[in-house]
């Protein structure tokens, strides 16, 4: 009420004109955003709870969870270690060419999905460079899980890193060497002063990483070879129902990955919230 | 004083330089060469063993040209819807106060965090004929998935937080003492933002729309359900890729790759010089 009666500021905008851009806004995002978001869980339970939960409890499924699982704790850890070192080098030391790597670090994020997964068939593929000798020394890469692991390690790649770079860089070496005066070692003086310092925003990054590590369509795509219980992850196999016309199954597999991706947003905006001024300077992307 | 300070300073630092310096390089460069560097040279050599002609040949191919102009065309239509939305989005999600704005704000990233294969049968099922919002429009006789809308529509969904989300801080930053100081002068509100507001927006507003329209130039999991991909007409460059490596056409397929993988790096080469020029004038 005391809203509408006090004069308009000059930088406000009609009220008109903020109902129509608020409407605007709003129903482009339900329409965008918010109805796919609903199809997925409406199309599972479009037959009820039980079959749902019959699509997820079989063997492919199953499977497909497993490997889903497993890729992501191998590539999630291997990404937050070359995270830590990359911003380690590049925030405490000085070097030529420092600008080179950072730009060369955020290269996966603009290559496509399906290009970053031929790029290992290329090399591993039966016609690729070490096609042969992998043959002839029974070794699978390509449409196993190393090439899917690989294929996701690619495409998570810049995820850490590209958190922890800016935010060390900012935070400086004061600290460290401080420590390193007082005759603390390298590992201690990382443990003790540089991971509390960076400790948010290194889950930030490894949460961002595991959900798209968790998710990663394209990539994976080229490199499985669609394994039906064996090279078949969750959004593999979600398109190996889709197009099999099992819809219900298709989007019960689906919302899984839907319930992650909300968890993953609940816990980012939290972070964002709780720990702002920890997270990034610069502020979000 | 200062003077003094400065090699006083720099002698502590040198003394007190931190260990690991070596070990973090050294596994940075392997760790990047190995995952990345190694892996895209593989790419770039690759179809030259067709030599120049080959490889042109492999391009120029109509049903290449036709996927390259559908995946160019319709990123760059998404993209521009998506700097008009973004751009409303964003001003609404900066200057307006309305109750549930914190979720709604939260929303915004969901094409980020969603699968792109999840996103992809949500879309086909909402858009199809039969669908939520498909059906409608069928019997209005428009026609969305399976047709290069429907890639559009996708397109849309996976650019919008790229053009949210780089509006929001400039925006928020934003100081209204150049929009008082056109209100001041008699300037209506309409004036104030074609001529003062959007100018300032103008190299953030860009940039935002120049990254969604380079990741939607190469999706993949969110178009290929609600595109149809008939050859021609609705079938997109990466969906191409993987064709050719289907039929062991692995040349064929890095040709392709390499073409997009270069315009890719010049948009990112431009874009950075984007933002450059953005931050000068800022």
């Amino acid at each position: 009420m005391t809203n509408i009666l006090r004069p308009r500021a000059a930088t406000d905008d009609h009220p008109l004109v903020k109902i129509m851009l608020g409407a605007t806004a709003i129903g482009f995002l339900v329409l965008f955003l918010f109805m796919p978001l609903l199809t997925v869980f409406g199309e599972a339970l479009a037959q009820g709870w039980q079959m749902a939960w019959n699509a997820l409890n079989e063997p492919d499924a199953i499977a497909a969870i497993k490997l889903t699982l497993l890729v992501a704790a191998i590539a999630v850890p291997a990404n937050m270690t070359f995270g830590l070192a990359a911003s380690w080098c590049i925030a405490k030391f000085d070097f030529r060419g420092k600008n080179l790597l950072i730009t060369l670090i955020d290269v996966p994020f603009s290559v496509s999905p399906v290009v970053s997964g031929l790029v290992f068939v290329l090399i591993f593929g039966l016609q690729g460079w070490t096609g042969q000798w992998l043959r002839d020394h029974d070794i699978k890469i390509v449409f196993a899980l190393p090439g899917i692991v690989l294929a996701t390690i690619f495409v998570t790649f810049p995820f850490v890193a590209r958190e922890l770079i800016p935010l060390m860089v900012d935070q400086g070496r004061d600290e460290e060497e401080a420590a390193a005066t007082l005759g603390a070692g390298g590992w201690s003086t990382f443990f003790r002063v540089t991971l509390p310092n960076i400790k948010w925003a290194l889950l930030y990054g490894v949460l961002l990483c595991n959900a798209r590590a968790m998710g990663e369509f394209g990539a994976v795509s080229v490199v499985s070879g669609h394994i039906r219980g064996l090279t078949n992850t969750m959004p593999l196999h979600v398109e190996v129902l889709y197009n099999d016309y099992q819809y219900v199954g298709a989007f019960a597999v689906a919302s899984l990955l839907a319930l992650l991706a909300l968890v993953t947003l609940t816990l980012k905006s939290l972070l964002e919230w709780r720990f702002a001024g920890e997270l990034s300077a610069s502020g979000r992307h | 004083m200062a003077a003094l300070a400065v090699p006083l300073r720099r002698s502590i630092r040198s003394r007190a330089a931190l260990p690991g310096f070596g070990f973090s390089l050294a596994f940075t460069l392997f760790y990047l060469s190995a995952i990345v560097l190694i892996p895209l040279a593989a790419l770039i050599i690759r179809p030259w063993e067709l030599g120049w002609g080959g490889f042109w040949a492999e391009i120029a191919q109509p049903r290449v040209l036709a996927a390259l102009r559908l995946s160019f065309g319709a990123a760059a239509a998404a993209a521009l819807i998506n700097s008009v939305f973004g751009f409303i989005v964003a001003w609404v999600l900066v200057r307006y106060r309305f109750p549930g704005k914190k979720l709604v704000d939260a929303l915004v990233d969901l094409p980020f965090a969603l699968p792109t294969a999840v996103a992809g049968i949500a879309l086909s099922a909402l858009y199809a004929p039969n669908g939520w919002i498909g059906g409608p429009l069928a019997n209005a006789g428009i026609k969305i998935a399976y047709t290069p809308y429907g890639v559009m529509v996708a397109l849309v969904f996976i650019g919008l937080p790229f053009v949210v989300r780089t509006l929001q801080p400039v925006l928020a930053d934003l100081h209204r003492d150049s929009e008082e100081a056109a209100a001041t002068l008699g300037a209506t509100r309409f004036q104030t933002f074609r001529r003062v507001i959007l100018p300032m927006l103008a190299p953030t507003l860009l940039t935002g729309t120049a990254m969604a329209f380079a990741r939607a130039v190469g999706e993949y999991g969110s178009v290929i359900f609600i595109a149809g991909n008939l050859p021609m007409v609705s079938e997109i460059t990466p969906l191409l890729i993987i064709i050719k490596l289907q039929e062991y056409d692995y040349a064929g397929a890095a040709a392709i790759g390499v073409v997009m993988l270069t315009i890719s790096f010049i948009f990112l080469l431009s874009l950075n010089a984007l933002q450059a020029w953005a931050s000068s004038r800022r």
